[in-house]
């Protein structure tokens, strides 16, 4: 199976990072040699399946453009359009039974957890049927049965709580992993670096993924970050850390599976800083110009979606056949998600005041 | 039945919780090697390692919303302030987290966690360490909020703080925790959270006072007694949810009321009481309600200025003869 070229992402210009760890002594030839290895590993199925995640969570977003654009979706509404391979790739490493919280763009980690894209579109236009049953909205997606602890509002607010998560794991002495994704912006809050000293110094299987999309809104990684590099971050906890290309699902697969090992072998945490990009607005009112549309090309040369197929088809596990079957298959699924939350009902006036407290004196 | 002080009372009560179930643990700052600031969490350590009570770094924020975490994964974590003013950097996990994690979820995932600590004035500890800060946390909808004036109901609602699925909201008082008073030792003594007290029964007057305010109303009514006036203290002990029922039917039995409370008075909660007497118990007044509340100034470090920014016993006494149109 051959690998996406030309990064865009300099990994090579890094640092060397402290051998705190083996997987960290590697190289970055030696690591891609081994994905490859392993990326030989999957099944062909699994392959596709994870290019099938993907054009689901695309063309679930596109949809939900056109459906806010309609003003069948309210409020704030952060599309996860270019970043596709971070939730898939990271997802895809996990158990079914791991947590998983991240922040305000979350209906692709929703969908990929397991949320049926019905409950999540629901949940987008506030009908009663959705994952929050018409309370959360597009920033606040749950699915306690999946064990998707949600998406989060406030800036870095679900660092510590996926600090938490992990902590009641290794407490109750569960091997379960708790995954904590959060944007780059995230990563100047007091609250990622509280999380992270607790987390390496209690020894918490939680692993944090820092979607490095490169902008805070309107608000460049260069002109908000003094060291931009945010995977050394983890040097000042000697956490483990790795620098990840967001582009490529089985890179980020493969950086997932060394945390979770260590998370699960060592109850050991990592900083993964997974760097991608948005395609879209950082949220649909967003106009966007901050950022030139030659750099927005740019990085679409690199669009995972694109750069996965290309690598499919050459391998010959894809082909235009089964890429129609998927596309068809997604089309079909969203369409339906769409109807669903379309013909769905309110929520019943008397909702309003349920669920605010467990026990109601 | 013995006679113990309030930080006793509520050591046995997390002691008897840490005891009775294993998703209980107890974290913060120095409340392990240390014994606690106030020693509230003594021998806790000892008795159930550091598994269970484990000293986290000065780190608010983080270790208050790795508590909403643990929370939402199943423990029911009781989270120790050294004070209720480093509370306040934790303020976006509690608010933002712990109090609308079951809205925000449709009901998925409800959060059982104590936040517990001295709130409201020291000794000369100045502004940044001396301050009552109920009316924050009685604001937000989701959170419970409960201040104990006695040892007795320090234990009963402690445990059943511990024991709620919401988050709640547990303020102490640092004058208060060598208060004395009798407790029971069965440990199944509870004390429902929404529940006022009648602490005093009388019929001329009621005072409405919480936390520190309880004993000097208790003095005050004592005093006025000798004068000739009855006084009823009621005592909430509940903020949120407020038992208004048990003070609306004094208020209609005495027809005057003072509210006293240490907080300031902007927006606080003597304001919010004061607000549903006159709704719903307008035409039983007497007289205007008269609010008594710490002065609206950041408290001072002198010891002459910080008497004054905090009702004490004659201050009480004289707003009782206030509504009583006495003087």
């Amino acid at each position: 199976m051959s690998k996406p070229e030309a990064s865009v992402i300099e990994v090579e210009d890094r640092p060397a990072q402290p051998a705190q760890d083996e997987s960290l002594s590697q190289d970055h030839t030696k690591r891609k040699e081994g994905q490859k290895a392993r990326a030989e590993q999957l099944e062909d199925d699994a392959l596709l399946n994870l290019l099938y995640q993907m054009i689901l969570i695309r063309r679930f977003e596109e949809k939900s453009a056109e459906a806010y654009s309609l003003g069948k979706i309210g409020g704030f509404c952060h599309l996860y359009i270019g970043q596709e391979a971070v939730a898939v790739g990271a997802l895809s490493a996990l158990r079914p039974d791991d947590y998983v919280l991240t922040s305000y763009r979350d209906h692709g980690h929703a969908l990929i957890k397991g949320i049926s894209p019905d409950a999540v579109m629901a949940e987008l236009y506030g009908k009663a049927t959705g994952c929050s049953a018409g309370k959360g909205g597009s920033m606040h997606m749950f699915d306690q049965n999946v064990n998707f602890l949600g998406g989060h509002g406030i800036v870095g607010g679900q660092i510590p709580l996926g600090t938490g998560i992990a902590f009641a794991a290794k407490y109750k002495g569960t091997d379960q992993v708790s995954v904590c994704f959060f944007g780059e912006a995230a990563v100047n809050q007091g609250a990622f670096h509280e999380s992270l000293n607790m987390a390496q110094l209690w020894k918490l299987p939680c692993i944090y993924i820092c979607e490095n999309n490169q902008y805070g809104m309107g608000t460049s990684l260069e002109r908000a970050m003094s060291l931009q590099d945010v995977s050394q971050k983890a040097y000042a906890y000697e956490m483990a850390s790795e620098f990840v290309d967001g582009m490529d699902v089985l890179a980020v697969r493969e950086a997932v599976i060394r945390a979770a090992e260590r998370a699960r072998e060592k109850s050991l945490p990592t900083l993964l800083e997974i760097r991608t990009y948005r395609f879209m607005g950082h949220s649909m009112s967003d106009p966007g110009n901050y950022r030139t549309r030659a750099e927005i090309e740019k990085y679409q040369e690199r669009d995972p979606i694109k750069l996965f197929t290309q690598s499919l088809m050459e391998t010959g596990v894809l082909d235009d056949k089964s890429l129609k079957e998927i596309e068809d298959r997604v089309h079909a699924e969203v369409e339906h998600a769409a109807q669903f939350a379309d013909e769905s009902p309110l929520p019943d006036p008397k909702e309003l005041y349920t669920h605010v407290y467990a026990n109601p004196l | 039945m013995a006679v113990i002080t309030m930080r006793e009372a509520l050591n046995q009560a997390l002691k008897e919780e840490l005891s009775r179930d294993k998703n209980v643990f107890l974290m913060g700052e120095e409340v392990a090697a240390y014994q606690g600031a106030y020693k509230v969490t003594k021998g806790l350590l000892e008795e159930f390692g550091d598994k269970r009570v484990i000293d986290t770094p000065i780190t608010e924020l983080g270790f208050a919303g790795l508590g909403v975490g643990a929370a939402m994964a199943g423990l029911r974590p009781v989270v120790e302030f050294m004070t209720f003013n480093f509370s306040i950097l934790a303020t976006d996990q509690i608010i933002n987290s712990a109090a609308k994690m079951l809205y925000m979820s449709g009901g998925q995932f409800n959060i059982p966690i104590v936040f517990r600590g001295p709130n409201g004035s020291a000794f000369q500890v100045s502004s940044q360490h001396s301050q009552a800060l109920e009316s924050w946390f009685a604001y937000f909808p989701g959170l419970k909020v409960v201040m104990p004036s006695t040892p007795a109901d320090a234990k009963g609602l402690l445990k059943s703080a511990i024991r709620d699925d919401d988050p709640v909201i547990f303020l102490e008082q640092e004058r208060m925790y060598g208060n004395k008073g009798e407790v029971s030792d069965d440990p199944e003594f509870l004390i429902p959270l929404g529940v006022a007290d009648v602490k005093r029964e009388g019929k001329d007057a009621t005072i409405v006072a919480r936390s520190l305010m309880v004993p000097y109303a208790l003095k005050a009514a004592e005093e006025l007694e000798k004068q000739g006036v009855s006084v009823e203290v009621i005592d909430p002990r509940t903020i949120r949810p407020l038992d208004i029922e048990t003070i609306i039917k004094s208020v209609k039995k005495t027809n005057r009321v003072v509210v006293a409370e240490e907080s300031h008075p902007f927006c606080g909660v003597g304001a919010e009481i004061t607000a549903q007497i006159s709704v719903q118990a307008f035409d039983y007044l007497d007289a205007p309600v008269k609010r008594l509340s710490g002065e609206d100034v950041p408290m001072p470090y002198a010891k002459n200025l910080e008497n004054l920014a905090i009702p004490d016993v004659k201050r009480i006494i004289d707003a009782v003869r206030e509504v009583a149109y006495l003087d």
